[in-house]
């Protein structure tokens, strides 16, 4: 009963807070308004017995969330929320489409017959998480180190500046460096 | 409690990321509801587990992965919108396709 209420209270929160991310008009604010809804939403993983996962989840938002919000000072226009913030193209397309796609799957999960027998949760989920990826999963997380691997270097070459390959080309051998402007900026 | 709150949750999460991810001209205010999109799984396949195969660990397995690709989004979607901010000044969504070639 308890865990009832506490789940409907999150839950609820949870959306409300992931609406509130593209009603507010400051940057920060709709980044808080992310991480509230992360939170809430990792609380009811907490009451599924997934502590660890869960607090892996509330741990890793709170970080990136602030690191969401000095980029958003950086980048955007309205850091401080003083004035309204309305970048949106076909919000009313958006909107039905979003509708539509939660009407959906609505009705497909109150239509679906869900298993009624559960399984006995494990004494330690954590155990059996830490076992199989040791394990019987070690193969799927070799292939996200290396995903996260190739986004290091993906993310480095993105961000990086014009360097001496874009000036001269691939095997440097062009005669005048290709520079908007003559010269090379900064030189 | 049973496993139809947790869904009904998890689609209200994934709805509303996708308005932010189809409406929102911001590449990172695309990014935010990218990540609730994600949310919405996560929260679907803790509950999966919990529900039909907690004596198995793939559930699990699943949400680590989830929390992985959100990260790599993270990291993506800032470096795209580096890019797009050194060469335009704005980070509008639009201004991707000047960046080819």
């Amino acid at each position: 009963m308890v865990q009832a209420v506490v789940f409907a209270i999150c839950a609820a929160a949870s959306v409300a807070a992931g609406i509130a991310v593209f009603r507010v008009d400051s940057m920060a604010r709709a980044t808080l308004a992310l991480l509230a809804s992360f939170v809430l939403a990792a609380i009811t993983l907490l009451l599924l017995d997934l502590s660890y996962l869960g607090v892996l989840v509330i741990l890793m938002m709170t970080m990136e969330m602030m690191i969401m919000i000095v980029f958003m000072v950086m980048y955007m226009m309205n850091p401080a929320g003083l004035m309204p913030m309305t970048m949106v193209h076909n919000n009313r397309g958006a909107l039905a489409i979003s509708i539509g796609v939660f009407a959906v799957l609505a009705a497909g999960i109150f239509i679906v017959p869900w298993p009624d027998t559960r399984p006995g949760t494990p004494a330690d989920p954590t155990l059996q998480l830490a076992e199989a990826i040791m394990g019987s999963k070690m193969l799927v997380m070799m292939v996200v180190g290396m995903v996260l691997f190739a986004t290091m270097v993906a993310t480095t070459v993105l961000s990086t500046d014009r360097g001496r390959y874009d000036r001269y080309g691939d095997d440097l051998r062009r005669s005048r460096p290709d520079d908007p402007i003559r010269g090379g900026a900064g030189r | 409690m049973s496993l139809e709150p947790y869904l009904l949750l998890a689609a209200a999460l994934l709805a509303v990321g996708l308005y932010g991810a189809l409406s929102q001209q911001s590449v990172v205010m695309l990014m935010m509801g990218l990540e609730l999109m994600l949310n919405g799984v996560i929260v679907a396949t803790g509950a999966f587990w919990f529900y039909v195969s907690a004596d198995r660990p793939d559930g699990q397995v699943l949400v680590l992965v989830v929390v992985t690709a959100m990260a790599v989004e993270m990291a993506v979607g800032f470096a795209v919108t580096t890019a797009i901010f050194r060469s335009r000044d704005v980070d509008m969504v639009d201004s991707a396709t000047d960046l080819k070639d």
